[in-house]
């Protein structure tokens, strides 16, 4: 007896809301149940807060019926959890924080709650956001909503699936190589890295902080534009936050691409690329050309080195940020005779091997004799990948490639092989690395009926451009959308 | 330990000094900086490291690291960048502690410190002063360690000074001279017993003439003046010990055991560290625009080795009482505050150097509470110059002013202690006290110079002994010699 609220965008959903034809709470009440019919197959979630949930549906339906409610208003969203979500559980997907409740909240949080967002649970992940498939949960991995025995890609499969799965209206995720595109890209959903520094950190648990940026997963591009109006912008709590004024996003979806240079480096068409993602890009290629666009060629001569950077330096961050689990003060403590053992046994029982993996590599990168080698050389090539961008874009308005070499892989696949797990983001990473905004958005599925993805690539803050491509693309019907088979 | 050839080795220190600056809030969060308090009441969840909690710089640090670079001659660098500094310790939150590593906010400079006591000048260089947030505190008690978080994050500078020192009683110099320019700047309160100022001692010895430093050691958390001294005095001993009995020094970090003043090694453990040291990503570089710089140059306070050189150029003080005088920005300021209107700046020093030092001395309290407003003292010293009061007359009123609180006017006219310099009325009683005592006035007019006393005396009791004795001295010598 589904009303199928759930299945709406957040702009069918925000409009009707205003308009009184069904209430916050039935909305909310659509996607919990929906939540509880999928979620023994997908678990796509680590915490549902139905109570909480229903409360905020509640106040929401107060705030719209007094009139003057913004667009997010009663809009339930799934919120990775890596966000601090006050009085609700904060997990981070490891054991060292399972029963951390978080006295405070993110930013990102505190802006989707002004707005009367609801928030139906906090959504699985790769632990830490360490990983491209939420198989590094400690709570299990995330099914793909297309295919059960899959991925759900990651670190933000749990998200991407929610949204996929229609559990919720949109969802938070983070993106530090990929964490947003690439599981949007499997999913088939849009996800939106947005420039570094657009929106704040604080109050996301760091696992690169040069690298970690907010975004949100979407059924369309215009939901996107909605969320990240509300989600971007300064806050004196986050030093690195940008100041730079926000535009309305939504405003510049305006349909059209006519003149819009859009560049394709030749370097992303690898061997090893999956020949039905690369056919899917370059029909929508096709499909820009027919827009009014014009596609050519562009290079990015150090796309190779991008990988191992980001291993270096995100690793080295990583050890340093993954330094306060300690058992001290908070969260999972082993006791033991001193506190050098209790350090050892609890982290030893705390994390996860792909997270024990990274803080030792971290670790090693930063080591006394090591780090000129490592890390330092690694923040050289980094230089050196953000100036191909800029080259780039002497040439060309966006850049389009594949999300990811491959549609979503079995579970298990690649469990045993972290190198062939890492190369999963070998198109994300760089653009991380760049610092640059990237967006994921559905162009087709493969043979198996799984979904592929395109990456559009903007220079810093050209957030309203990529977003005004993905639109125009997305509204020009070249690519319908399928539902998943849950 | 036998004697030891202090003659043959000339000892190599260098000194890193720790001061938490006056700021009311922390270095990275809006916590209290204040001393004390219900443990971890001072805490929030970036001085707690909470999972995804970032930095915010306290923009006050900047200016106060401004303040020390120019008073220290140091070139303030415009542009420098915070590192993580890791290790695990249950003190520290974050299992890193921001620093600066690579480049310093202020890097060179040096301060003189006073001449010795054969007036040799002495320079301190330094090697650079840089910015970075201290840790909490593990607590020990019933068999429970305890941390307690108020005092992470509270901002710090270290100092590095070159190795320029030579001795226990030098480097506590140094760190007296430091302590005071911090307190002359507002940067620091200075308080080493509370543990806002501390600091570690780099150690070597070397045969004398020798350019290679020797093998050095640290001594850690010197917490006064005389645990710097006597810790450096008792390394650099144990220090020429060991090489002149054929052995090597252990590059190690030692702690000072003021109980037994002694200084122990640390185990190897609590201090081998590979700090990995990389640029915090979650804050801006720290640019310090040369406006800023020549804004905060131009109100610099005075500081105290200029003051010391004006007491002495201007004041006609000697080397020791400007020293005394300078050694506390409190006393010094209070001493200026008491020279408005007098003529003898030598009085008020001394003035303030034995009767005010010594009141603050024995009541135990500050400056401020122990002793009337340096306004009030200079109005008594004032009518010590005119003769108003004599110098005894001024010292029961101070006295009883510490008490009451009253001003130095009121008290004295309270006490009647006000001399009559009324030429007229001491006439008129010299004049009946010679009429009376004709005999001795003929004694005197033959040659008995030591009778002068007896009529002053004579004198001074019949005004009462509240007479000028200045006038009475030139009355009787005119009256007598007529
Ligand atoms: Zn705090």
């Amino acid at each position: 007896m589904s009303s199928g609220l759930n299945r709406l965008t957040i702009a069918e959903a925000s409009a009707r809301l205003h308009r009184r034809e069904f209430s916050a709470l039935e909305l909310t009440r659509a996607c919990l149940a929906r939540i509880e019919a999928v979620e023994p197959q997908l678990n796509a979630f680590i915490t549902v807060s139905e109570k909480e949930a229903n409360e905020q549906a509640v106040e929401a339906d107060r705030r719209i019926a007094a009139g003057d409610a913004p667009a997010l208003c009663g809009i339930p969203l799934g919120i990775k959890d890596i966000y601090n979500t006050c009085g609700v559980r904060t997990t981070c997907a490891s054991r060292i924080l399972e029963n951390f409740i978080s006295p405070y909240d993110a930013t990102a949080i505190a802006k989707l709650r002004a707005d009367g967002a609801v928030f139906v649970g906090k959504a699985n992940m790769d632990e830490f956001a360490m990983g491209s498939s939420t198989e590094n949960s400690a709570f299990g991995p995330t099914k793909n909503p297309y295919d059960l025995e899959r991925v759900s890609g990651g670190s933000s499969g749990g998200s991407a699936a929610a949204v996929a799965a229609h559990q919720c209206l949109g969802a938070l995720g983070t993106d530090t190589g990929g964490s947003i595109r690439e599981p949007a890209s499997f999913c088939g959903v849009v996800g939106i890295k947005p420039t570094y520094s657009r929106v704040s950190r604080f109050g996301v648990i760091a696992y690169a902080s040069s690298l970690d940026q907010v975004g949100p997963f979407t059924k369309s591009v215009r939901d996107a534009a909605i969320m990240l109006r509300t989600l971007a912008g300064i806050d004196r709590l986050d030093s690195t936050c940008s100041a730079r004024p926000v535009p309305d996003y939504e405003k510049a979806l305006r349909g059209e691409v006519k003149g819009l240079r859009v560049g394709v480096p030749k370097e992303y068409f690898i061997d090893g690329m999956a020949p039905e993602v690369e056919s899917a890009v370059r029909a929508a290629l096709k499909q820009y050309q027919a827009l009014g666009a014009s596609v050519h060629e562009i290079s990015l001569p150090h796309a190779s080195y991008a990988i191992a950077a980001y291993y270096l330096i995100a690793t080295a961050e990583a050890s340093a940020n993954l330094a306060r689990y300690d058992g001290i003060r908070y969260g999972l403590r082993v006791d033991a005779e001193d506190h050098n053992s209790l350090y050892d046994l609890t982290r030893a029982l705390g994390f996860g091997t792909e997270v024990k993996r990274r803080i030792m590599l971290g670790t090693f990168a930063l080591s006394a004799g090591y780090y000129d080698a490592y890390y330092l050389k690694a923040q050289k090539v980094r230089t050196l990948i953000r100036r191909d961008f800029e080259n780039a874009f002497e040439t060309c308005d966006v850049i389009a490639t594949p999300v990811a070499p491959t549609t979503a892989f079995k579970i298990g696949e690649k469990m045993d092989d972290p190198l062939t797990m890492y190369l999963s983001d070998i198109f994300t990473i760089s653009v991380n690395l760049a610092g640059l905004p990237g967006m994921s958005i559905p162009c087709g599925y493969d043979s198996n009926g799984l979904p592929i993805g395109m990456q559009l690539i903007g220079p810093p803050f050209s957030e309203e451009m990529i977003l005004r491509a993905g639109d125009a693309y997305e509204r020009s019907g070249a690519f319908t959308r399928r539902e998943p088979a849950i | 330990m036998a004697t030891i050839n202090r003659e043959k080795y000339e000892a190599v220190i260098g000194l890193e000094i720790h001061t938490h600056l006056l700021t009311k809030s922390k270095m990275f969060c809006g916590c209290s900086t204040e001393f004390g308090g219900v443990p971890n009441d001072h805490t929030c969840p970036i001085c707690t490291a909470m999972p995804g909690a970032l930095p915010v710089l306290n923009q006050h640090v900047i200016e106060i690291a401004v303040r020390a670079g120019l008073a220290a001659h140091c070139e303030v660098a415009p542009y420098s960048i915070f590192d993580r500094k890791s290790y695990f310790y249950p003190d520290l939150p974050k299992g890193y502690q921001i620093s600066q590593y690579g480049t310093p906010v202020c890097k060179g400079g040096y301060i003189d410190l006073p001449p010795d006591k054969n007036g040799a000048p002495h320079r301190v260089r330094l090697v650079r002063i840089h910015l970075e947030e201290d840790a909490g505190k593990n607590i020990h008690e019933g068999g429970h360690s305890l941390v307690d978080l108020n005092r992470s994050g509270v901002p710090l500078l270290e100092i590095v000074s070159e190795p320029d020192i030579r001795s226990g009683a030098e480097a506590a110099a140094y760190v007296q001279e430091m302590r005071a320019i911090l307190r002359y700047i507002d940067a620091s309160d200075g308080r080493m017993e509370e543990g806002s100022l501390r600091c570690d001692c780099n150690v070597s010895v070397r045969p004398r003439g020798h350019k290679e430093f020797g093998v050095k050691t640290e001594i850690k958390n010197l917490n006064s003046f005389r645990f710097v001294e006597k810790a450096i005095e008792y390394e650099i001993d144990r220090q020429i010990d060991i090489l002149e009995s054929g052995g090597k020094i252990t590059q190690e970090t030692h702690l000072w055991d003021p109980v037994r003043e002694v200084t122990r090694a640390m185990r190897s453990k609590e201090y081998a560290n590979d700090y990995r040291y990389f640029p915090e990503p979650d804050l801006p570089p720290l640019i310090v625009p040369p406006d800023l710089v020549e804004a905060i140059r131009g109100e610099m306070p005075e500081l105290p080795a200029d003051r010391r050189a004006r007491y002495i150029r201007e004041f006609g003080l000697t080397p020791y009482e400007a020293d005394v005088l300078t050694a506390e920005r409190e006393v010094s300021d209070y001493f200026e505050a008491t020279l408005s209107g007098l003529k003898n700046r030598k009085t008020a020093a001394n003035w303030v150097m034995t009767e005010v030092l010594r009141i603050v001395r024995e009541s135990g309290k500050s400056l401020a509470e122990a002793v009337p407003a340096p306004t009030e003292v200079g109005a008594l010293l004032i009518m010590i110059e005119d003769l108003k009061i004599s110098l005894n007359a001024a010292k029961t009123a101070f006295a009883t002013m510490v008490k009451s609180g009253k001003s130095a006017e009121g008290t004295v006219a309270e006490l009647g202690l006000a001399q009559v310099s009324d030429e007229g009325a001491i006439a008129e009683a010299i004049d009946r006290i010679l009429a009376a005592e004709t005999e001795k006035v003929n004694e005197y007019r033959a040659g008995r110079d030591k009778l002068f006393g007896f009529f002053v005396g004579q004198a001074m009791k019949a005004m009462g002994g509240k007479a000028n004795p200045k006038v009475i001295n030139d009355l009787l010598r005119k009256k007598l010699s007529g």
